[in-house]
């Protein structure tokens, strides 16, 4: 392996950037491709198959076989509001592979005891998340039920095109969100991303329940993803 | 985040490097039936037998490894190949019903 590409392709996984690494059978040697990047013919089309499927593998291209190793970033799911649905969340993400961080101003409900070993912030959303940002490989589930915290990492969750976008709320707090948002100037089509009533419809009723019904429907959102077509893609 | 890829193969890799050590990478690149280890798991291997990751439920890797340390010697790279249709690889213990191939080659 060329210690470039190495280098590369650890700097592409620590950015949270999807990239690939290709090996090139004969001999041995390899390049990295970033999810985007201009790769002519059919190796373009095995890319940008690996990107949107997340699979390595061998592809054989006009008789040379090549290694694709593709990384995606690991999924990460922001919630927002640290109540007793994100107390029953954290563990079961985290089982289930998820990087799971939980945002709330409000210090009553952020203490470290009710979250112990999980990555919280007891600040506003618009601060962590200016220096952490959004982007595709992540989910964001707003659930403190308070639109002065739950609005903008809802709109900064939609401009990053995040896979999953979700809001608790009833279809009415729902509509009024809606309102809300279209006179901030989203668009219809953005606002139809959020998942409200959040979760999949399962009747949970306790809170434990909910954070299944949540947590089923950001699986459901990540495996059944749409990529950006070809091998162009932002 | 950051805790996992602490002890990520490829992020070790990059460090042992940048200490001056030799370095070989070991990647599944086909597995048939049930492998232990998805296609593109890595276990990388220093000069002194140090390892990290790995590319079977540990069944293999003590094979692996002392291949790594001659392709490290040599710099040709290696396939290896473990199943249940080879007496060895019966030997190194890959019971589970699984076939995999394996990449060995020199970092740098």
């Amino acid at each position: 392996m060329d210690p470039h590409s190495l280098k590369r392709l650890n700097s592409a996984r620590a950015a949270r950037r999807a990239v690939a690494l290709v090996t090139e059978m004969d001999s041995g040697r390899d390049r990295v491709v970033e999810e985007g990047d201009l790769v002519a013919g059919d190796l373009g089309e095995a890319l940008a198959k690996a990107f949107r499927t997340g699979k390595s593998g061998m592809v054989e291209i006009e008789g040379g076989e090549f290694f694709i190793n593709v990384h995606l970033p690991p999924p990460r799911l922001v919630v927002i509001g640290a109540v007793h649905i994100s107390q029953a969340m954290a563990p079961m993400a985290r089982l289930a592979g998820y990087d799971i961080e939980i945002i709330d101003p409000r210090t009553a409900f952020a203490t470290p005891e009710r979250f112990e070993g999980f990555r919280l912030d007891a600040e506003w959303p618009e601060t962590v998340l200016r220096d952490r940002p959004l982007d595709r490989y992540c989910a964001l589930c707003a659930i403190t039920h308070d639109p002065k915290i739950d609005d903008f990492p809802l709109k900064a969750a939609l401009a990053a095109e995040c896979f999953y976008v979700g809001a608790l709320g009833s279809r009415k707090t729902h509509g009024k969100r809606v309102e809300r948002l279209l006179a901030e100037g989203l668009t219809q089509q953005q606002i139809d991303r959020i998942a409200a009533p959040i979760g999949l419809d399962i009747g949970a009723s306790s809170p434990a329940e909910i954070a299944v019904a949540i947590l089923a429907q950001v699986i459901e959102a990540f495996r059944k993803r749409e990529i950006a077509g070809g091998s162009v893609s932002g | 985040m950051p805790e996992q890829f602490s002890d990520d193969p490829l992020k070790v890799a990059e460090e042992w490097m940048d200490e001056g050590r030799a370095v070989a990478v070991a990647t599944v690149v086909e597995t048939w039936g049930s492998a232990p280890r998805p296609v593109g798991s890595h276990l990388v291997i220093d000069g002194d037998s140090n390892f990290e990751g790995s590319v079977s439920g540990g069944c293999v890797e003590g094979a692996v490894i002392a291949d790594a340390l001659d392709v490290i010697e040599t710099g040709e790279p290696k396939m290896l190949e473990f199943g249940v249709a080879d007496e060895t690889a019966w030997r190194v213990g890959l019971s589970c019903g699984g076939r995999i191939r394996v990449y060995v080659e020199r970092l740098g």
